[in-house]
């Protein structure tokens, strides 16, 4: 008896029209695999750009200044905690302001991480600009007692198609520095 | 039927279509669509175990894993180079089938009742292989890895669980050190071994679960991915730099497609897609879907603890318990969560026969819907309507093609929940009850909505399986087709040719002894 729709695996038999069929599928599988696995091209940035990236982990500085305890002060305190300075945790945000050419790219203001407003300003951003001549100017204030910026700096830089400049804040280097 | 029950129906009837095809060149046990997750697993394996060569080889010192990598692609291409490339496209063809096999068990609407717990295990499944695949390409740490691990650094870094942003990692080019790719290494192997542990518990509700590939699968689809390897071998791109951005990228879509979405949306833009098809992934099995059959009941009293329908239910759902009153005996329990309700148990019960000569047959492990007594009830009733000879008796299968269609003056017609049902006693005893043939008809194997109901009906009809045809039956009297629900016209010539295939046999010849049933008080 002929079955017409019989699929038991053992009822199949290699035909040379199962094989060849067997052969387009598994091209075309291995051509969508291969294919995709390397195409198309993706053009991450434009030819003529380049990068600058903001970025700096920096604690901002104390919201008040350090005081000197009274004496009845102390005496409340726990003779171990007795400590003659009392300085706040909660440091200031840090307020940052990137021009290009005169023209602002970027300002924000970055609150300290931690729920006792103590820890890092944290920050990441980037801005693909046209490579070529520029002036970048950063301006920073981390410290809340201060009127304006209390850190600045300001650079002609030349960018080739590509680079990344990286704008960051180390006490070490002086404050805020430019790598490229 | 809502919007989503019309999407999924005409998915399934596609994919269904599809795969018929499919079989007449490959075979249902080489029919790739029909073994997506064996192929899955096979992929899988390749990249494993191509992935142990590369890992011995490979040099983690920042300079040097570039260097080591592209030494092993192009001075020993033949194996070093090879294996890389299979590594690559065995990962890549994996993320195809895996994506193939969700979409396919969505269509066939394997994510709710009794499922569900394969379905939600499934979703960390994709995560673990994208976050393996997406590792792989930092090691190479060329300018792709680079790209990649800067994007996704800048995806991660939108989450508040870092102190300082990831990104600052990549900064600059002293920011990287020796130990950042051992790192990478570890998470590389890390991450794998949870896809395993993942995969493992995502096969955990499905007994025989088909992970190994039919041995002709496997080796073409092998052969498939070496001469991908040879055409096409896998290059790096140049050395990774931080002081550069790397521009133009050939670009493996497959595992990178994420970071020109985050580009083109943003941080937050990429979380919410990638979070919102996670969870609609996960919410899919809580929508409203049809009343869960009921279960099947074991009896006591007609369970001989032979283990039959242990062996037999796809979903692990009956265990075996040692019985309360006969030491050394075992009784059938049925676990309610993870009984599908497919009846594939009262098939392979020996108690199911028909011919017992009990008042009310019971045997050991029943479905309430379709109990073998009403069953048989119901055959000896529909026999009884045939006028017209040849007399055929077809058994359909609710999930298939539609047998109902074949009802005429000498077709009788039994739908049942599953063709698995179908205890093979019952075409004899139809045989022995005055049909001249008995046709049985359901899914094609592959498509069966209970995983195994076809190949075990088959099986026993075959004599092959137990509980098994009696060699006694004629052959010559019996037609099995199997059809999907698109295949109605094919079940109507299958029956059409077998009826014409009775006309030539005659009413005489290779008949069995007509059977009266008696009936008694006792078992």
């Amino acid at each position: 008896m002929d079955n017409a729709a019989v699929s038991h695996p053992h009822a199949f038999k290699f035909t040379p029209l199962s094989i060849v069929g067997q052969a387009i599928f598994y091209g075309l599988f291995a051509l969508i695999v291969g294919y995709f696995s390397t195409a198309p091209r993706y053009q991450h940035l434009a030819p003529d750009h380049a990068l600058i990236k903001l970025s700096f982990s920096h604690h901002g500085q104390p919201v008040t200044e350090c005081r000197k305890r009274t004496t009845e002060e102390l005496a409340k305190l726990a003779p171990n905690m007795r400590a003659p300075m009392a300085c706040p945790r909660e440091r200031s945000p840090v307020t940052v302001q990137v021009e290009l050419d005169g023209k602002p790219l970027h300002k924000s203001v970055i609150a300290p991480s931690g729920l006792s407003k103590d820890g890092t300003s944290t920050t990441y951003q980037r801005f693909e600009v046209p490579a070529g001549e520029h002036t970048l100017s950063v301006k920073m204030n981390d410290n809340l007692r201060v009127e304006g910026f209390n850190h600045v700096r300001e650079e002609k830089l030349t960018l080739k198609p590509a680079q990344i400049v990286v704008i960051d804040f180390s006490a070490d280097k002086g404050g805020i520095f430019f790598a490229q | 039927m809502t919007i989503l029950d019309a999407f999924r129906d005409g998915g399934r009837s596609l994919q269904q279509r599809i795969e018929s095809a499919f079989d007449a060149f490959f075979g249902s046990a080489g029919n790739p669509w029909r073994h997506l997750g064996a192929l899955g697993f096979y992929f899988a394996w390749i990249a494993m175990v191509t992935g142990i060569y590369l890992f011995i080889v490979l040099d983690t010192g920042i300079e040097d894993v570039y260097t080591s990598i592209n030494y092993y692609t192009h001075e020993q291409w033949w194996l070093g180079g090879i294996l890389r490339s299979l590594h690559r496209y065995s990962a890549d063809a994996l993320v195809v089938v895996m994506l193939l096999h969700l979409a396919r068990e969505f269509f066939y609407g394997r994510y709710h009742g009794f499922r569900w717990f394969s379905w939600i295990t499934g979703v960390p499944v994709i995560w673990l292989v994208y976050a393996s695949g997406i590792g792989g390409y930092w090691l190479v740490w060329d300018k792709l890895g680079q790209f990649s691990a800067i994007a996704s650094a800048e995806w991660f870094d939108w989450l508040p669980i870092f102190s300082d942003p990831a990104t600052r990692n990549f900064l600059m080019p002293e920011s990287l050190n020796d130990r950042f790719f051992s790192l990478l290494v570890f998470l590389h192997i890390g991450i794998p071994l949870l896809l395993m542990l993942a995969l493992w518990a995502h096969l955990r509700r499905g007994s025989r679960p088909d992970v190994f590939s039919s041995r002709a699968l496997g080796w073409v689809s092998f052969s498939m991915l070496l001469a991908l390897s040879l055409i096409k071998p896998t290059v790096s791109h140049g050395r990774a730099d931080l002081a550069v951005v790397p521009t133009a990228l050939d670009f493996d879509w497959y595992y990178l497609f994420i970071h020109p979405l985050m580009y083109l949306t943003s941080p937050l833009g990429l979380w919410a897609i990638a979070g919102g098809l996670t969870l609609l992934l996960l919410v899919l099995p809580l929508l409203p879907h049809r009343k869960p059959e009921p279960i099947a009941v074991v009896d006591p009293r007609n369970c001989n603890g032979c283990r039959r329908c242990f062996d037999d239910c796809p979903f692990t759902a009956v265990v075996m318990d040692p019985h309360p009153d006969k030491p050394g005996h075992e009784l059938a329990r049925v676990i309610p969560d993870l009984c599908a309700s497919c009846g594939i148990c009262a098939g392979a019960c020996p108690s199911s026969t028909p011919f017992r000569s009990v008042e009310a047959l019971v045997t050991g492990i029943d479905m309430p819907r379709q109990p073998v007594s009403k069953l048989r009830e119901e055959m000896e009733r529909r026999i009884a309507t045939l006028v017209v000879s040849p007399k055929i008796l077809v058994f359909g299968c609710e999930c298939a093609a539609d047998a109902r269609r074949l009802d005429s003056a000498d077709t009788a017609v039994m739908n049942l929940m599953c063709s698995g049902l179908l205890p093979p006693s019952f075409v004899e005893y139809a045989l022995r009850s005055g049909v001249d043939g008995v046709l049985v008809t359901g899914c094609r194997e592959g498509s069966c909505a209970f995983r195994f109901g076809t190949q075990w009906a088959d099986q026993r009809l075959r004599g092959t399986r137990e509980p098994h045809l009696r060699a006694s039956v004629p052959p010559a009297r019996l037609c099995t087709t199997w059809a999907d629900p698109h295949e109605n016209d094919s079940l109507e010539i299958a029956r059409d040719r077998f009826r014409e295939h009775l006309k030539i046999l005659g009413a005489d010849e290779k008949r069995l002894r007509a059977y009266t049933r008696r009936t008694a008080h006792h078992g």
